[in-house]
């Protein structure tokens, strides 16, 4: 099944929640939505799921022979973010629910539901859990029961509301790759809402990323994270540090370094933002080669060491990652005054240039 | 011994707390039996037999027969509306849903007179088709319906807003008809509340005194409920009758009070 958003529209009283979306889906993909709260992501779903109509534009599915095909309810999987799992029913009696519920010429025998049920029940690591409720069952079990239970009906495609956001960071780990797994093997086209960049960048084929009702970038992980398409995408896929300066000849001048940025080769002089990741700033100790700065913390968090520093020219507070390795060869101590080098950037021209 | 509440304060507070309930609850349901009983078991049996008490002992359940579906029917469809529609005026209806809790009930008999009486608004337009509301068993049940409408609506409105409408979407996009989901979800979800809802409309039905006061005309035999007869047994100066009517109101309230301790076990349990 693929899913195609055309011009979708979206106001709740005077709030736009989704403004002029548009948006491919591709068969068995893993799609992620992702974009901070309030960004509509939510919405966008629950628009594909039928739960919510959109003011203008529609929603349009089609199977694998690109057939339009029409989709009912009883056809979507959704997994909702705090499980709504049926309180006062057990694990088999939630499972077998969307089977159960079926007209009954299409309804499956006693038998063949039972069955299923067994057998998604093993899929997600559940066997034996089948007579305890809900209410007996770990965040993690919860999750993985509303998932059984959006299987059961063998729907046409999986959505899941912040899949992972209410457990803790453990589970969610062990979750996400399980998810991906269980993706590989029965390959449906899902997406799913993720505010948390690394899940996104993780789990899914391809990102989506919302901000205030519209897309901001569409592509692979690989391509949202290495060629941001903007300010907002970069800031959001990960920590950032901000160097104002002027680009001039493909080059972007920071006080007294420059960094290559070739998209730029036409522009002369304009005052430009250069982005850049923490362990794309090197601290260096030779003077004259860098922008002086101050270290002001170490913090070392296993495998890398976070550096906090203040640029004496500016006062500004830049963050540094390095590895151990280096961080014990530079031997660097609180207070002392270092050096910064820009290895990779990503310079936006300036929204306020003339 | 606990830091918080040492030994001395507790008992203080429990003996206070026996000492009230002593008083104001279970000293006059005791002496409703005293008195019930002031002729012995053969005084009482003979005070049941009259066919004045045993017509108001069967009107009173007919009325709240009728006026307690009503009113759970309207509570669940009114709690259901509300916390999952938006519709203008949503807050007035909440509001309003409460009046009957702070409109005095003689008001509310007073109110319905000039309504149905004769020389009401809708009085010819009754006369004319033959329709005895005042005085008369519908006058009865209306009053009893507008005094017990909060209580349903009002245990179920925070029961099915804290839970939300995520299981009902689950339902219906895992494939439920809405009367599905209304059967398999939305009722089992909030049957707890809405027995407890029922239960105390009900016992408020059975006991209410001051509209169906106004709207009865103590016809006796006729439509004097179990709390008017007891009134008009007791300006008689006939005690024992009285005290019998109200022994079997305090049999029906106990009763309600079984099924509800009942009820409260199941709903801890859950």
């Amino acid at each position: 099944m693929s899913i195609e958003i055309k011009n979708v529209y979206k106001t709740f009283g005077s709030f736009e929640a989704l403004s002029n979306i548009n948006l491919k889906i591709t068969h068995g993909e893993l799609v992620a939505l992702l974009g901070p709260s309030g960004s509509g992501k939510t919405t966008l779903l629950r628009i594909i799921a039928g739960l919510e109509s959109p003011d203008r534009g529609e929603v349009i599915f089609h199977d694998e022979n690109q057939i339009p095909s029409q989709v009912k309810n009883g056809d979507v999987g959704f997994v909702f973010q705090h499980y709504a799992l049926f309180r006062h029913m057990n694990i088999f009696e939630n499972v077998a629910f969307g089977l159960k519920v079926r007209k009954k010429n299409v309804r499956p025998s006693k038998a063949e539901i039972e069955e299923r049920v067994y057998k998604l029940l093993k899929l997600v690591q559940l066997d034996n859990f089948q007579k305890r409720y809900p209410s007996e069952l770990s965040g993690g079990q919860r999750q993985r029961v509303a998932l059984a239970r959006a299987l059961a009906i063998e729907p046409k495609f999986l959505l899941l509301d912040e899949p992972f956001g209410a457990l803790d960071a453990k589970v969610r780990k062990e979750l996400r790759t399980w998810l991906r797994r269980l993706h590989d093997e029965i390959h449906i086209t899902s997406v799913f809402v993720t505010h948390d960049q690394e899940e996104a960048l993780e789990v899914s084929d391809s990102i989506v990323i919302l901000r205030s009702g519209k897309i901001e970038q569409i592509g692979s992980p690989d391509e949202v994270y290495n060629k941001p398409k903007s300010p907002f995408v970069f800031n959001f896929l990960g920590d950032v540090n901000l160097f104002h300066g002027r680009i001039q000849e493909g080059k972007a001048i920071i006080g007294n370094v420059d960094v290559d940025s070739p998209e730029h080769t036409g522009v002369s002089d304009t005052s430009a933002v250069a982005y850049v990741r923490p362990y794309d700033v090197e601290i260096v100790r030779i003077k004259d080669q860098g922008i002086a700065a101050e270290i002001q913390y170490i913090h070392s968090t296993g495998r890398n060491v976070r550096v906090e520093l203040k640029r004496i020219d500016t006062g500004t507070l830049i963050e540094s990652v390095l590895d151990q390795e280096t961080y014990k060869s530079l031997n660097l101590l609180p207070g002392e005054t270092v050096f910064l080098r820009i290895k990779k950037a990503k310079v936006y021209v300036d929204d306020f240039s003339i | 011994m606990n830091r918080y509440s040492p030994n001395f304060t507790k008992w203080i507070f429990i003996g206070l707390v026996y000492f009230f309930a002593f008083i104001i609850l279970i000293l006059p349901i005791l002496i409703v039996f005293q008195e019930a009983f002031a002729k012995g078991i053969s005084g009482y049996l003979e005070s049941l037999q009259e066919p004045d008490t045993i017509s108001a002992f069967l009107l009173t359940l007919k009325v709240a027969a009728i006026a307690v579906p009503i009113n759970t029917l309207f509570g669940f469809v009114a709690a259901f509306t509300i916390t999952r529609f938006q519709f203008p005026g949503k807050n007035f209806i909440l509001t309003i849903i409460d009046s009957p809790f702070a409109v005095s009930p003689v008001i509310a008999g007073l109110i319905f007179l000039l309504i149905f009486g004769r020389q009401g608004w809708m009085g010819s337009f009754m006369e004319q088709w033959d329709i005895k509301v005042v005085f008369n068993t519908p006058g009865l049940i209306i009053a009893t319906m507008f005094i017990t409408l909060p209580f349903v609506a009002r245990e179920l409105i925070p029961l099915m807003q804290s839970q939300g409408k995520e299981e009902e979407e689950a339902g219906i996009l895992l494939g439920a008809s809405f009367f599905q989901t209304l059967k398999k979800i939305i009722i089992p979800n909030v049957k707890w509340g809405l027995l407890y809802g029922i239960i105390l409309c009900n016992a408020r039905a059975m006991g209410e005194f001051g509209a169906v006061s106004v709207l009865s005309g103590h016809i006796r035999g006729q439509t004097n409920t179990l709390p008017l007869q007891i009134e008009v047994l007791y300006n008689e100066y006939n005690s024992v009758q009285a005290f019998t009517a109200a022994s079997l109101l305090v049999f029906l309230s106990l009763l309600t009070l079984v099924v509800k301790i009942i009820l409260e076990k199941n709903i801890h349990r859950k």
